[in-house]
């Protein structure tokens, strides 16, 4: 039960963080949908920074299974990481006004 | 962790903060995705140096394999094909939370130590993890049409679901409370992964906007169960807000048809490609119109409202349609884009396509903004939609009653740029058709199109 705290901790954290996100998002114009959208999945790629931690944390650990995970998990959240934040400046160049 | 990353972790969670604020204004939107980015890679830099990585080939070589793939991703994929590159992008958010989660379960247990409270933590993360990542890849899959956009569905489904998952929860506690095996852990993945499938099966190719911004919410809470697992404030943060930028994209997607989410997610709702036939089209007839009467009407009016929809994407006319578009302005014409907010797969999808076509994006308006508009109008032009411009929707006995509608039927006249006289995804015959002041141009948009903008140039 040691972990209890930082659990509390994590959900006034998470709860807050839930409502700073819908009072920041609520007005969103149609055009941005999509944007908004994968720009916000890119920031999903956010596991990266656990992937990181675990592949640190397996080299201690020396146990074969959590190494491949952790690396596995590293090129995933990477993808999704450089290929979300890339995608959605592509995107957002191309919207233009007249 | 010291007090500079903990500092550092906090100035990246203002930064996504005000990233996310500004993504949601078209003017700055552009600068909050890069800060956004900024704030990712501080995020990244001060992990790594905290860390204590001790042997660097396997962190490096998967972040440049990861940015190698994501890097071309981003570059090569067409605008057409967007819904589906953020559909399989959410999947690997959701997909890289599940492995952290399972990778900590693996070292707590070889440790000897997993507390009950830090194991169902790990167990709820692997689980929205592995159904984002295998709903994703099916909502990829319906998007990029590899296999079929309809819902696949049976009255069973509901309970094989719920026996499924119960099945994870036994798992789980397994997992937990006794001594874990391979098998049963392997068992404990293979079915979430299997109820994700079912689940996002069994949605229509149509309702895709809300399911992809549903799995876009998960992936998000995934990364903050992550956070949880790992006590990580910083994933906890930016899971958080983007679990409820999803949430808000999912509501404005469902009110968009006036259904409730559970409806969407549970309702099989809708097939694509119904036959006409069974459609009482009885005595009711269609005006059909040619390239040349269509261009004659569209050149020599004052007002065009064109809707596009989802036909316009499929047939990827969006280039002809700004010639077109181009060529009206010249004669004079005012030009109005109406888009619906479920035109398309995804959210803001038309907006997306219009705008690799160079529509400026003030020429777009949303629904509100239009529909009082439309019995000022002299043309409107429906460009693959059928659904979102069906007066049926004002009755409240249809199965569409009550979904805001593009209301087209008040223009002066209408013509409808369409393949066929075939119901669209809800399944139901569109009276706008048979309306007098309506013309129907048959044929697959990008042809129409182009047969139109010659005709228009010769006008």
């Amino acid at each position: 039960m040691e972990n209890m705290p930082i659990m509390l901790v994590g959900l006034y954290v998470f709860i807050l963080a839930t409502l700073a996100g819908k009072e920041v998002i609520t007005k969103v114009p149609p055009t941005l949908h999509t944007p908004l959208m994968s720009g916000a999945n890119a920031i999903s790629g956010i596991a990266l920074i656990g992937a990181l931690i675990v592949s640190a944390q397996a080299e201690f650990a020396n146990e074969p299974v959590v190494v491949i995970l952790g690396f596995v998990s590293i090129i995933f959240a990477t993808i999704n990481v450089v290929g979300g934040f890339m995608v959605t400046d592509r995107m957002l160049e191309m919207f233009k006004k007249k | 962790m010291n007090l500079y990353a903990d500092m550092a972790y906090l100035l990246s969670a203002f930064l996504f903060v005000v990233g996310l604020k500004q993504l949601s204004s078209p003017a700055t939107a552009r600068k909050g995705n890069q800060m956004a980015a900024v704030a990712m890679l501080i995020a990244i830099v001060v992990t790594l140096v905290e860390a204590n990585v001790l042997t660097w080939t396997w962190v490096v070589t998967g972040i440049i394999i990861g940015s190698l793939i994501g890097a071309v991703a981003a570059r090569t994929v067409k605008m057409t094909s967007m819904p589906e590159m953020v559909g399989i992008f959410n999947g690997f958010g959701g997909g890289a939370s599940a492995l952290v989660a399972g990778a900590e379960f693996f070292r707590l247990q070889q440790a000897g130590v997993l507390p009950m409270g830090e194991g169902s933590t790990i167990m709820l993360g692997m689980f929205i993890g592995a159904v984002t990542f295998s709903g994703s890849i099916v909502a990829f899959g319906k998007l990029a049409g590899w296999i079929t956009g309809n819902p696949v569905t049976n009255k069973f489904l509901q309970a094989l679901n719920a026996v499924l998952f119960i099945g994870v929860l036994v798992a789980g506690y397994y997992l937990v409370m006794q001594d874990p095996t391979m098998a049963i852990f392997l068992a404990f993945i293979g079915v979430a992964l299997l109820l994700g499938i079912l689940l996002v099966n069994a949605i229509g190719g149509a309702d895709m906007p809300v399911a992809i911004s549903l799995l876009n919410s998960y992936s998000g809470l995934a990364a903050s169960m992550a956070g949880f697992i790992l006590g990580n404030m910083i994933l906890i943060i930016a899971g958080a807000l983007v679990g409820a930028s999803g949430l808000i994209l999912t509501n404005l997607m469902c009110k968009a048809m006036n259904r409730s989410l559970a409806n969407v997610v549970f309702g099989g709702f809708g097939t694509e490609g119904a036959t006409a036939a069974s459609i009482g089209a009885g005595d009711k007839t269609a005006r059909s119109v040619d390239a040349e009467g269509a261009a004659m009407i569209l050149a020599y009016c004052q007002s065009v409202v064109i809707v596009p929809g989802y036909g316009l994407a499929v047939a990827q006319a969006q280039h002809e349609l700004k010639k077109l578009c181009d060529l009206l302005e010249e004669r004079g014409v005012d030009i109005k884009f109406a888009v619906h907010p479920v035109a398309g797969r995804m959210p803001g999808h038309m907006n997306v396509l219009l705008a690799e076509a160079d529509v400026p994006y003030n020429q777009l308006y949303d629904l509100e903004e239009i529909n009082d508009q439309f019995k000022d109008t002299d043309v409107a032009l429906v460009v693959g939609a059928n659904d979102v411009v069906n007066p049926e929707a004002r009755n409240p006995d249809s199965v569409i009653g009550g979904m805001p509608i593009l209301d087209v039927d008040y223009a002066r006249n209408v013509i409808i740029m369409k393949r066929s006289l075939s119901p669209g995804f809800a399944g139901i015959d569109n009276p706008l058709f048979y309306m007098d002041k309506t013309m129907m141009f048959f044929g697959s948009a990008k042809g129409s199109m182009q047969d139109l903008v010659k005709e228009v140039r010769e006008a």
